[in-house]
C-alpha cells in the first residue's frame, strides 16, 4: 500500500510516522473524494444509479452524487446529448470548479452511438468538452463504469502542482500542444443560455 | 353496429363533407375529407349522439412527397368503434384549422405535428416547436428534408474512422 502510493517509511517499523511528498498527498485527497455530477440523460443513468447502489457501491471509492456543479470534480455523462442540449452541458460543465474530469459514459456519449444516422444528435460529447475516459457499452455495466473511475483516480495520482520551473514550463507547453490537438474545443455556441 | 350500417350512417351524416368513407384491415374506418371540412367532421363526430367519438386517441402527420396528411385517430366509447379522419394538405402551404377547441389535449400533438412536419395549426394557443429547439432548420420528418453540418458552431457529422485515405487520414 505504501509503494502503491508513493509514501516511503523512512524511518523503523516501530515508529508511527511516514514520510511523502505534497503533491502524493494532496492527490490522494482528490482522487478518494470525487464527487461526481448527476448528469444523466438517458438509459445510460440506470446504470449510473446502479453503480451508485450498494451492490456496484461507487461510495467505496469515496464517490458520491451532487445535484449542483458547483460541488462537483467530475463529470459522468451517461446517455445522449441531443444539440439541444448540447449547449446547457457546455454551461454545466463551465460552472465545475477546476481541477474538474470527465467521463463519456457509453456509446452516445463517446461518438452518438446508434444515433449516428439522426439529425438532432451531437456525435460525440468531446465535439462539446474535453474528456478524460471514455467507457464504451451500450449501456457499461456498473462494473465498467467503477474502473473508468479509477482510471480517473489514476490520472489524478499522476498529475503533480508542486513543480520547479523547468518542469512547470514543460508542462505548460504540454499543455498548449495538447489544445491544438483538438482536446480543449472552443465551443462556438450560441450565448443565449 | 355491423360495419357496413356504421358506414353508410357516416355517409349519410356526413354527405358533402367528406371525400370518401373506407372501411380498413383491422375493422376500423378510414374518413377523408378536405382541409375546410375537417374540423367540421370532427366535431360532428364528437358531438353528435348517434356517434359520439368523445374520445382522442392520437394525433398526427404523414409526408406523401406530393401531399402532406394530418391524420386524427377517434374512439368511441358509445359504439365501441375507431375512426381515422384525414384530410390532404398542399405541400406549398400546409395549413389546417386546429382541433384545441374540440380536445384540449390535442395541444402538444399538433405542436409536435408542426415540429416534425411544419404543417400550421390555424387557431392553435401556442404553436412553437415542441422537441427541436426554437431556432431549428427545416422541418425533419419530410421527405425532402436535408440533414445539417452544423448547428450553432457544432458539427453533426463524425469522421468514419475505417475509411482512410493511403495517407493514414480520415473523411467526414
Amino acid at each position: 500500500m505504501l509503494d502503491r502510493f508513493n509514501i516511503v517509511n523512512r524511518l523503523s517499523p516501530d515508529r508511527d510516522l511516514i514520510l511523502t511528498t505534497v503533491d502524493t498527498a494532496v492527490n490522494l485527497a482528490r482522487a478518494n473524494s470525487l464527487w461526481y455530477l448527476l448528469m444523466g440523460l438517458a438509459c445510460c443513468s440506470i446504470e449510473l444509479m446502479q453503480t451508485g447502489g450498494p451492490r456496484a457501491d461507487i461510495d467505496r471509492f469515496g464517490s458520491l452524487f451532487r445535484a449542483t456543479p458547483r460541488q462537483s470534480d467530475l463529470m459522468i455523462v451517461a446517455g445522449t446529448v441531443t444539440l439541444k442540449m448540447a449547449p446547457r452541458l457546455r454551461r454545466l460543465y463551465d460552472q465545475m470548479a477546476e481541477p474538474k474530469y470527465v467521463i463519456a459514459m457509453g456509446s452516445c456519449a463517446n461518438c452518438g452511438g446508434p444515433f449516428d444516422l439522426s439529425y438532432s444528435v451531437v456525435r460525440g460529447i468531446d465535439k462539446i468538452i474535453p474528456v478524460d475516459v471514455y467507457l464504451p457499452g451500450c449501456p457499461p455495466r456498473p462494473e465498467a463504469l467503477t474502473e473508468a473511475l479509477i482510471k480517473v483516480q489514476e490520472k489524478i495520482k499522476k498529475e503533480r502542482f508542486f513543480l520547479k520551473q523547468e518542469a512547470s514550463q514543460q508542462r505548460k507547453t504540454e499543455q498548449e500542444k495538447r489544445g491544438k490537438d483538438g482536446s480543449g474545443i472552443p465551443f462556438q455556441g450560441s450565448s443565449r443560455y | 353496429m355491423e360495419l357496413h350500417n356504421f358506414i353508410t350512417l357516416i355517409q349519410e351524416r356526413l354527405a358533402g363533407k367528406v371525400l370518401s368513407v373506407a372501411e380498413m384491415k383491422n375493422d376500423d374506418v378510414m374518413i377523408t375529407t378536405d382541409r375546410e371540412h375537417f374540423a367540421e367532421v370532427v366535431a360532428i363526430l364528437k358531438n353528435n349522439s348517434s356517434f359520439r367519438f368523445s374520445t382522442l386517441m392520437n394525433q398526427s402527420g404523414a409526408d406523401y412527397t406530393d401531399t402532406l396528411a394530418v391524420m386524427v385517430n377517434l374512439y368511441s366509447g358509445f359504439l365501441r368503434r375507431k375512426v381515422t379522419v384525414k384530410a390532404f394538405l398542399q405541400r406549398e402551404n400546409p395549413e389546417i384549422d386546429s382541433l384545441v377547441p374540440l380536445f384540449r389535449g390535442i395541444d402538444w400533438y399538433e405542436r409536435e405535428t408542426f415540429d416534425m412536419f411544419g404543417i400550421r395549426f390555424l387557431g392553435h394557443p401556442n404553436l412553437k416547436r415542441l422537441l427541436l429547439p426554437d431556432d431549428w432548420e427545416g422541418y425533419p420528418l419530410r421527405k425532402d428534408y436535408v440533414y445539417p453540418h452544423s448547428y450553432n458552431g457544432m458539427e453533426t457529422g463524425r469522421a468514419d474512422l475505417l475509411d482512410v485515405d493511403a495517407a493514414g487520414e480520415a473523411h467526414v
